[in-house]
């Protein structure tokens, strides 16, 4: 069947980014020559809608049955030349891709000869692959219309907002008791101030009584199965030790309470809260949790005090985890961020030094409802400081550490320090590498300041230390720096340090992407499709990321990038179906001979072993085409869609054209009958 | 163009030639992101997507180092972060049985190289890329053909000193 | 007599195993005995070269090839015998895929004769005597045939129309095949004569999923008589071996050694070997990976037992990287790079 296919070679200039490496012109005459080419031209912009009816109308005129580009990467724009195949009447699937951009002009920029080799190599390669592709139709399934957003951050809330006000349903998965994420710990907001907990509550308020939302906090999800518009989630919701339907959030309980803990989590560690508690007072839901790892029921048996004065007979010990399987359409994943450790920079005398804060407790500590009812003091919780500096880029723009930046840490610094002297009479000190103040209003922020006689040093703090040189310094902390704007070293003594701690991925980051099948950097941020054009999707297809959880940034981006992601979801359950690439593995059952080296290979259980028949068989619902099974089946029997043996096979003899030896024999095989 | 027989040779005028098996979801990316960068590395390899590595079937290499290949680098995603779980498991375990029967047969194990790269590492495919076309560089060309076609079946008679007797 | 198709029986590098096999298709002999003019069989009948040379071209009507191609002679006979024969067919592992005798390219030549003539523990040979192809005597010259450096297959020297795997083939393939003759019906240049799936289809043995994590020896364990070899860690070569012979080896708790070569459609049976067995090792570090592996000792013996001359692989490598004549294999078993963890 190959020997008479009609193969049309586009070769892309794409502007200079390929031609002002590759001859362009050169490759393209020079791929006439290629077996079952019929059809070789280079145009400027493939891409452009000229390029696509260039290639439209070789099909329909010139008979092309196989259509090669040689542009840039197949993840850029095999969708857009698979369209003008589909719309000139070719198969999608008989489309082939030669990436001579991004693996070939990009990277051999400074040997221009050596770069037109290999980009004859990778055409030749791609044309001998499309000689052996065989035509497929897409798998079309419907998509279930109910969406699962994981994180109850900003991000995640906008999210499940935007989707349940479409009128379709969202299960929305939150780790902690209640939904708010770090906003919620929150006092004022950059640039305008506004009250954080008075433009977040309106929003969780919704989120919790929404008809269309259900909520699940304190739960986490499991196990992930499926594929787009068809996941099987498996949610764990772990046990309150409450009955929700009899609590009626009172406060009884944690009022009664004899445990009392350090909190970690919405404090920031700054304040306490007992064994029986509810994050804080705006909590969505408004019900409390057991922490059994403090209580001291838990602990020795005794105590349930909170049992006898709950006036609802709420309190349940002996609640146990909920399993929940479910199945949703598209999943949301906004999970947030971890605020970086400040003990890993041990010079800033984090921990060590009392009055060496972290960026979020001092949140906490401006916090009208927080622990020292929104005065800043010093930790002896008496003290009120007469100079703070504020240390900026901690964890972050750092190698030893993390070298991004973490972009809401300069904002969040102004703020702290208007809130200082909004508050106190201090002095502050700003230490600073670079001020980052781009979005809108942002820099009339940093002029406000400015005016407001914050002082300003441009250098990286290098130490926080207690060890006093000179009187003044005696009983101050000091923060030494070296003044890059008057090149000296500076030492300024201060009662308080605020660390600008930057953002990290979560802990589990690699984890949670490896458990949804999404992509991870090497820091832990959840990797987009594409950086510019594709931020909101994954290369899992029915995956969506929001907010920090795809990489630092504020609040008003992630409220941007919630309700992107939400308009994702929305315009595929519009859509109403799903097309698969039909990329599958398939078994010839009438040739296997069932030997079971298949049945353990796949991770998804596609593969069944038919006992009667003494037959393997893949489900193609569950086969997501990696390929595995195709592989290693020894007698060969297993097919793989797309990826075919022969299609790779005569890949690799394309691509080796210059170097094989003449007159090898083609190795591709056509089945004969037995006798 | 880089002179390769500054390494070994027999490159003569020519260069090594790699055939690489990149996964589409990491190591694919990984060289696209090198792409975007503009990291240069040698143009040596000749790469070939493939949806996992996972896929990779030992009769690829064989037949890529038969065609005239001087090595096959297979690149996946890291142990733990594979796209389909673990393909790239199962493609190690392949590679390192493949490497041990190809070194029974004379063909150096590094040849044959096996390495990671996820998709936001652009700089380790472009390291991998380049220690590997050292690599080969020093060892030579492969020329397979060369080796099997050797067995013309007119070699020359053994040599006279073995001719004591007939 | 002369109005009957000829038949010819020809014995190259082999073990004359092929021609005994063909007498196990009993009294069917009696009808081929009939319907065949049996002109050629150097082992049974006489009948000379010369008598050969001097039929018409495609006058034998059928010829049974068997052995591989290593000597000058061999290369002669096959392409004498392709000349005039209608169809010709590899009869046999060694014609079909090297066999035994293909595992000759694991060696050169010179390694080969210094091992046979001189260094095997078994031979006595003080002055180091190796046989010549060519030695001038007082009566003249005397020649052996040539004796090639790597073993070929059949077709790798001339066309043939079929296959018949086996060593040696089994009777009901033999029978099929002159049964096709015979009727006329003939397959497609190229059939393989023999079934299209591989021995596990005809093994009685219970399989389950398989995980391996230790390869044994056969004389390391005694394996359960009705579960898969494999599963118990016992190398089998069934999974990727065309079936055709009735599972022998295993029905006798003896691995399928691979003998019918490899499953319709497949290139290159050790490479699906590998695949297969390499994806069950039950190890996901490089160090585990490893130490299954070094139970597997020689797996290039274990995958290549009989179709190294016919695989992509062909042959060991006659020159080292430096140049230097491939002396001896690469010594040191391959491992991989710890780092590989993560």
């Amino acid at each position: 069947m190959s020997e008479e296919e009609k193969i049309g070679v586009y070769i892309c200039h794409c502007g200079h980014n390929i031609a002002g490496t590759v001859d362009v012109e050169g490759v393209a005459e020079w791929a006439k020559s290629l077996p079952n080419v019929t059809v070789s031209k280079d145009y400027k912009f493939m891409c452009s809608s000229l390029g696509q009816e260039l290639i439209e109308e070789d099909i329909a005129e010139q008979g092309l049955s196989r259509v090669v580009v040689a542009a840039c990467s197949p993840h850029m724009h095999e969708p857009t030349f698979r369209g003008a195949c589909s719309r000139a009447g070719l198969n999608p699937y008989l489309f082939e891709m030669a990436n001579i951009r991004e693996h070939a002009s990009w990277v051999h920029q400074d040997d221009g000869e050596a770069a037109t080799e290999k980009a004859k190599s990778i055409v030749s390669g791609a044309v001998s692959r499309a000689r052996e592709l065989e035509p497929l139709e897409p798998f079309r399934a419907p998509i279930d219309e109910t969406t699962l957003v994981v994180g109850g951050g900003i991000a995640g809330i906008n999210t499940a907002l935007e989707i349940a006000n479409a009128g379709y349903k969202v299960i929305l998965v939150e780790r902690e008791p209640s939904i708010g994420g770090h906003m919620a710990q929150f006092d004022k907001t950059f640039p305008t101030l506004d009250c954080s907990a008075c433009i977040l509550t309106p929003k969780m308020f919704d989120v919790g009584n929404h008809p269309n939302i259900e909520l699940m906090t304190y739960s986490e999800v499991e196990q992930v199965d499926g594929y787009v518009g068809n996941f099987t989630v498996r949610i764990r919701k772990k046990a309150r030790m409450i009955d929700v339907d009899l609590c009626t959030g009172c406060g009884d309980c944690w009022e009664r309470c004899p445990a009392k803990v350090v909190d970690t989590v919405y404090e920031a560690g700054l304040g306490y809260r007992t064994a029986v508690y509810r994050p804080f007072p705006q909590a969505v839901p408004k019900y409390p949790v057991i922490d059994t790892e403090s209580c001291i029921y838990f602990k020795n048996g005794r105590c349930r005090a909170c049992e006898k004065f709950c006036p609802t007979d709420a309190i349940k010990f002996d609640q146990e985890d909920e399993i929940i399987v479910t199945s949703v359409g598209n999943i949301v994943l906004a999970t947030g961020y971890d605020l970086f450790d400040s003990r890993r920079l041990p010079q800033y005398g984090y921990g060590r030094l009392a009055n060496v804060f972290t960026s979020l407790e001092f949140e906490r500590m401006t916090n009208a409802s927080g622990p020292t009812d929104g005065k800043v003091l010093l930790r002896d919780g008496v003290t009120e400081p007469k100079s703070v500096a504020i240390l900026h880029c901690i964890g972050s723009r750092d190698k030893n550490t993390n070298d991004y930046c973490s972009a809401i840490c300069c904002m969040a610094a102004l703020k702290f320090a208007h809130l200082v002297k909004e508050k106190t009479d201090a002095e502050v000190y700003n230490f600073y590498i670079d001020m980052r103040t781009a979005p809108k209003d942002y820099e009339t922020f940093y002029n406000r300041l400015m005016q407001e006689g914050t002082h300003f040093i441009r250098g990286r703090a290098a130490e926080v230390t207690d060890a006093a040189r000179k009187p003044e310094e005696v009983g101050k902390l000091i923060v030494q720096a070296e003044d890059t704007l008057i090149g000296k070293q500076r030492r300024i003594p201060v009662d308080m340090v605020i660390l600008m701690a930057g953002m990290q991925p979560r802990h589990d980051s690699q984890e949670v992407s490896h458990r949804f099948g999404i992509g991870c950097s090497d820091a832990g941020f959840f990797n987009e499709s594409h950086p510019k054009l594709d931020p909101i999707a994954t290369m899992n297809a029915g995956i969506f990321i929001a907010g920090v959880c795809q990489g630092p940034k504020d609040i008003p981006a992630s409220v941007s990038q919630g309700a992107a992601a939400a308009s994702r979801v929305l315009s595929l359950i519009g859509k109403g179906e799903v097309e698969i690439e039909p990329v599958r593995a398939h078994i010839d059952e009438d040739r296997c001979s069932g030997c079971r080296i298949c049945n353990n290979l796949c991770p998804y259980n596609a593969i069944d072993f038919l006992e009667d028949l003494a037959v393997s068989r893949v489900n193609p619902a569950l086969c997501k085409g990696c390929g595995t099974c195709v592989a290693a089946c020894p007698s060969q029997v297993i097919d793989g869609q797309h990826y075919t043996f022969n299609s790779i096979m005569s890949q690799i003899e394309g691509l080796l054209w210059d170097v094989r030896p003449n007159g090898e024999e083609k190795v591709t095989f056509q089945k004969t009958e037995p006798v | 163009m880089v002179d390769y027989k500054q390494y070994h040779p027999a490159w003569g005028d020519r260069s090594p030639v790699i055939i690489g098996f990149l996964c589409n979801w990491c190591s694919y990316r990984a060289a696209d992101l090198a792409g975007t960068s503009r990291f240069g590395y040698p143009a040596t390899l000749r790469d070939i997507r493939i949806m996992c590595t996972g896929r990779l079937d030992p009769t690829f290499v064989i037949k890529a180092l038969r065609e005239g290949a001087d090595g096959v680098l297979v690149m996946g995603c890291h142990p733990g972060q594979c796209h389909y779980e673990e393909g790239n498991f199962k493609a190690m375990r392949r590679v390192a049985l493949l490497r041990r029967t190809l070194s029974q047969l004379g063909v150096h194990p590094d040849r044959v190289q096996l390495g990671w790269a996820s998709a936001a590492q652009g700089i380790i495919f472009t390291e991998t890329v380049k220690e590997m076309t050292e690599k080969i560089a020093k060892l030579g060309p492969l020329k397979w053909h060369d080796n099997n076609h050797d067995a013309s079946p007119h070699l020359p008679p053994l040599p006279e000193k073995e001719a004591t007797h007939g | 007599m002369g109005d009957k198709p000829k038949l010819a029986i020809y014995w190259a590098s082999s073990c004359g195993g092929c021609e005994i096999a063909i007498l196990a298709i009993h009294e069917k002999i009696l009808d081929v005995a009939d319907y065949f003019d049996f002109i050629f069989c150097p082992c049974i009948l006489d009948f000379k070269r010369s008598d050969i040379e001097a039929l018409e071209d495609g006058e034998i009507a059928v010829t049974l090839f068997n052995g591989a191609i290593r000597t000058d002679e061999n290369l002669e006979m096959a392409e004498l015998l392709r000349r005039k024969s209608q169809v010709l067919v590899a009869f046999g592992s060694c014609a079909t895929e090297g066999c035994a005798p293909g595992l000759a390219n694991f060696n050169d030549r010179e390694q080969m004769m210094n091992f046979i003539y001189k260094d095997a523990p078994t031979v006595v040979n003080p002055e180091g005597i190796i046989p010549l192809e060519a030695i001038q005597v007082a009566e003249g010259e005397l020649e052996l045939p040539g004796f090639w450096n790597t073993v070929k297959t059949l077709d790798q020297v001339v066309p043939v129309e079929y296959y018949l795997p086996g060593c040696p083939p089994e009777a009901k393939w033999i029978e099929a095949l002159v049964e096709a003759v015979m009727a006329g019906e003939l397959p497609p240049p190229g059939t393989v004569v023999g079934m299209d799936v591989t021995v596990c289809d005809e093994c009685p043995r219970e399989r389950e999923e398989k995980k391996i994590s230790h390869f044994y020896r056969p004389y390391e364990i005694i394996p359960d008589p009705d579960k898969c070899l494999l599963d118990q860690g016992l190398f089998c070569a069934g999974i990727a071996t065309r079936a055709g012979c009735g599972a022998l080896c295993p029905s006798v708790n003896m691995g399928c050694r691979g003998c019918y070569g490899p499953n319709e459609g497949v290139i290159d049976g050790g490479a699906k070997l590998i695949s297969a067995l390499a994806s069950v090792l039950d190890a996901n570090s490089p160090e585990e990976i490893d130490k299954i592996l070094d139970t597997l000792p020689d797996p290039a013996g274990y995958f290549y037992r009989f179709g190294l001359a016919h695989s992509m692989l062909h042959r060991t490598r006659l020159e080292m990287e430096n140049g230097q004549k491939m002396a001896a294999q690469i010594k040191e078993t391959p491992r991989l790079d710890p780092k590989l963890k993560d």
